[in-house]
């Protein structure tokens, strides 16, 4: 028997497994290791093999934990930027009562309901950037729709987007527009599993309305929520797309989040170790959230079994 | 397949060999595009043997391809901008340099004007192709109508602001969402009060943001604040937002670059805009101006170097220049092109040619760090002028960090 045959029915899980595997190092692990290492070097973002005379890196430089030490002692707009990150972190998920709301009303058999759940579906689909795009011109305060909305009702027009306070709720409430649909069309899955026999047992003894939305059907509707909270939480700590576009982290700074700092830090201030240990520390945050929930959804299926 | 291969090496081999030109361009809008293209086609004209391929990328996209591909697929020619900007890649050894260009070709005679904006260490790293002057675009119709001339003084330039506001017009529409609009009041304020040594080392971060002297630009500027000069709301709108009310006849003037007129001239309000340069501050100060200048480059790690210094130098070809330039209602660097015939490129001309000093633009002379959070100070300053101390203090810790304690 040659060697291949022996081994056969050993060898082959670590063959399928290996190009997965191997784009997974390359494209995922490799990249953290990378910029936790690029994280402790001064460098600009270019050239980083070029050496000098005396053949050591001379556009990248250890500087051991300078970098973190700035950010955490010197560095007002991380801290804006956090505070902003834990601003998306809970406002964000006002898009799950919504998206409940939404699928109970569309979970109706009625001519059209396809129709009518696609339209709502439609903000999801939208490009960030298109949404972005056209929330600025809704809180334009010049020619925006809100202004007029506001006029209506004998208010002043206010400018959202370049007041300091009230910015990152503006681009918060911009990021509910496709968040709310998302969350949306995962509810409209989730009832689909919603057992018919408990509602009827649930009439039976008497349970209509409020009541059994909140004993019978939610409860079933765990697992959905579990992915709406952790789709709409990951969504907010990674939240950019909408700040590029519609405030650009102003004004002055203040809708900056810890994904835009970094960006910015590296790609136009030319500070990619500064930037890498701002990437790390959210790398981190998401981590221990992550970790957090991970272990909380194994302790409730142990406990269930 | 082998024939596929065979076509292949073909095709490669067709790309390296000599007498192919690669050239990266920033010049991404279709009038832009169309005017690097006729320059292209002419430098094909005159040279036969020469291939020229073009590779476009958006402008903003740009400054951050840049870095990657002067560090790995270099191509022969860059474009890019003057001063501090091009004074990055020097410093990191990605420009050559092509000093010997400018003697070939006569450059130092005839671009004596711009040596200084592509000069680091007395060598030259490039070739300007285009400049523009700023200024104040105003709107005649409106000026006439409540019977204001032009601002010769800071004094007037105020005045005039109340004498608007009593008419209900804006009287200077700006849009400081992306920070540079605001930068540029800031540079005319500080040339016309502290003169254009100081605005060239506070830029180049030899002088504090604390110093005594930017006390008086701040207060200015904190005077035409409290005038109710600006747009409300100003930092909720890009530079063409800002542009809005000018055009509908709301607000009547506009402190920006020559490229306005291209705005203002497709919304059809051209015959109702003049042009003003900013009025002096200080008596005694020399006027000087922003004229940011628009460049050609080399990349060290170039392959094809002899027909990239053609196409350098084919910039000393007046005709050639002077459509590039025109095209884009820039000026021509090269003193032996044509003179301009569009009335704002006149008036550009003229007041260039006057100034004592030419500065690139805010952030075209401080590093990019830097100028971000300055302009985001100045930005700030505009809407929360009381704030002043907290700004500069902020600034000025951002210049420390960069350019060390003084």
């Amino acid at each position: 028997m040659t060697f291949w045959e022996r081994n056969q029915l050993k060898l082959a899980p670590f063959l399928f497994l290996s190009p997965a595997v191997g784009l997974f190092l390359i494209f995922v692990i490799y990249p953290i290791a990378d910029s936790i290492w690029v994280s402790f070097h001064e460098w600009s973002g270019v050239n980083r093999y070029a050496l000098d005379d005396e053949g050591n890196l001379k556009n990248f430089k250890w500087v051991g934990l300078d970098n973190y030490i700035y950010l955490f002692t010197n560095d007002d707009e991380f801290y804006v930027a956090v505070f902003n990150n834990i601003k998306w972190f809970f406002f964000s998920l006002i898009a799950i009562p919504f998206g409940i709301l939404l699928a109970l009303f569309l979970n109706q058999q009625i001519l059209g309901i396809r129709w009518v759940k696609s339209f709502f579906y439609f903000p999801f689909v939208i490009n960030a950037v298109v949404i972005g795009i056209v929330f600025t011109w809704f809180y334009n305060p010049k020619y925006g729709s809100l202004t007029y909305l506001l006029g209506f009702f004998g208010m002043e027009p206010f400018p959202i987007l370049s007041d300091e306070n009230y910015a990152t709720y503006g681009i918060i409430v911009a990021s509910l527009f496709p968040g709310i649909a998302y969350t949306m069309i995962i509810y409209i899955t989730g009832l689909t599993a919603v057992s018919k026999d408990m509602i009827e047992a649930g009439r039976i003894d008497g349970a209509s309305g409020f009541t059994m939305f909140w004993n019978i059907i939610l409860p079933q509707l765990r697992p959905a929520t579990l992915i709406a909270v952790v789709v709409t939480i990951v969504g907010a700590l990674r939240s950019f797309d909408l700040i590029a576009v519609m405030t650009g982290g102003g004004p002055w700074g203040s809708t900056n989040v810890l994904a835009y700092k970094m960006y910015e830090d590296s790609l136009f201030n030319f500070r990619m170790g500064y930037g890498a240990s701002t990437a790390v520390i959210l790398f981190i945050l998401m981590d221990i959230y992550i970790a957090w929930f991970l272990y909380r959804l194994f302790k409730r299926e142990s406990t269930e079994k | 397949m082998k024939k596929f291969f065979v076509i292949l090496t073909l095709f490669i081999s067709s790309i390296a060999s000599a007498g192919t030109l690669i050239v990266n361009s920033n010049q991404s809008g279709a009038e832009s595009s169309a005017a690097l293209k006729q320059y292209i086609a002419d430098f094909e004209a005159a040279n036969p043997d020469v291939k020229v391929v073009l590779n476009e990328f958006e402008s903003e996209s740009y400054k951050v391809a840049i870095r990657n591909f002067l560090t790995s697929e270099t191509p022969d020619v860059a474009l890019w901008f003057a001063g501090n900007r091009m004074k990055f890649f020097v410093d990191q050894d990605l420009f050559r340099d092509v000093s010997d260009v400018w003697e070939e070709y006569g450059l130092y005679d005839s671009m004596a004007s711009s040596r200084l904006s592509v000069t680091v260490d007395d060598k030259q790293y490039g070739v300007p192709w285009g400049y523009y002057q700023w200024g104040m675009y105003y709107r005649t119709d409106i000026f006439d109508k409540v019977g204001l001339s032009v601002p010769t003084n800071f004094e007037e330039l105020v005045a005039a602001c109340s004498t608007l506001r009593e008419n209900n017009i804006t009287p200077v529409a700006i849009g400081t969402r992306y920070l540079w609009t605001a930068a540029g009041w800031f540079d005319y304020l500080n040339m016309r009060i502290n003169g254009y040594e100081f605005h060239m080392d506070l830029t180049a971060g030899k002088v504090s943001y604390e110093d005594s002297r930017l006390d008086m630009v701040f207060d200015k500027w904190a005077e035409l604040i409290n005038a109710d000069c600006y747009l409300e709301d100003h930092a909720s709108f890009g530079w063409e937002d800002g542009l809005t009310p000018m055009i509908n006849g709301e607000a009547a003037m506009y402190l920006l670059g020559n490229f306005i007129t291209g705005n203002l001239n497709t919304a059809g309000v051209l015959d109702h805009i003049d042009y003003f340069q900013f009025p002096k501050i200080v008596d005694g100060v020399p006027m000087s101006e922003d004229a940011p200048t628009d460049t050609i480059h080399i990349p060290a790690g170039a392959k094809n170097i002899e027909d990239a210094k053609k196409f350098l130098g084919f910039l000393s070809n007046p005709e050639a220049a002077t459509k590039w330039a025109n095209a884009r209602s820039f000026l021509s660097p090269n003193s032996n092109a044509e003179p301009p015939s569009d009335r704002f490129q006149l008036k550009g001309v003229n007041v260039l040619n006057n100034a004592y000093g030419i500065a690139q633009f805010f952030d075209r002379d401080a590093n990019p760090d830097m100028a971000k959070t300055a302009m985001e100070g100045f930005q700030e300053f505009m809407v929360k002028p009381d704030r002043e101390a907290k700004i500069r203090a902020r600034v000025e810790k951002e210049r420390e960090r960069i350019h060390g304690p003084l």
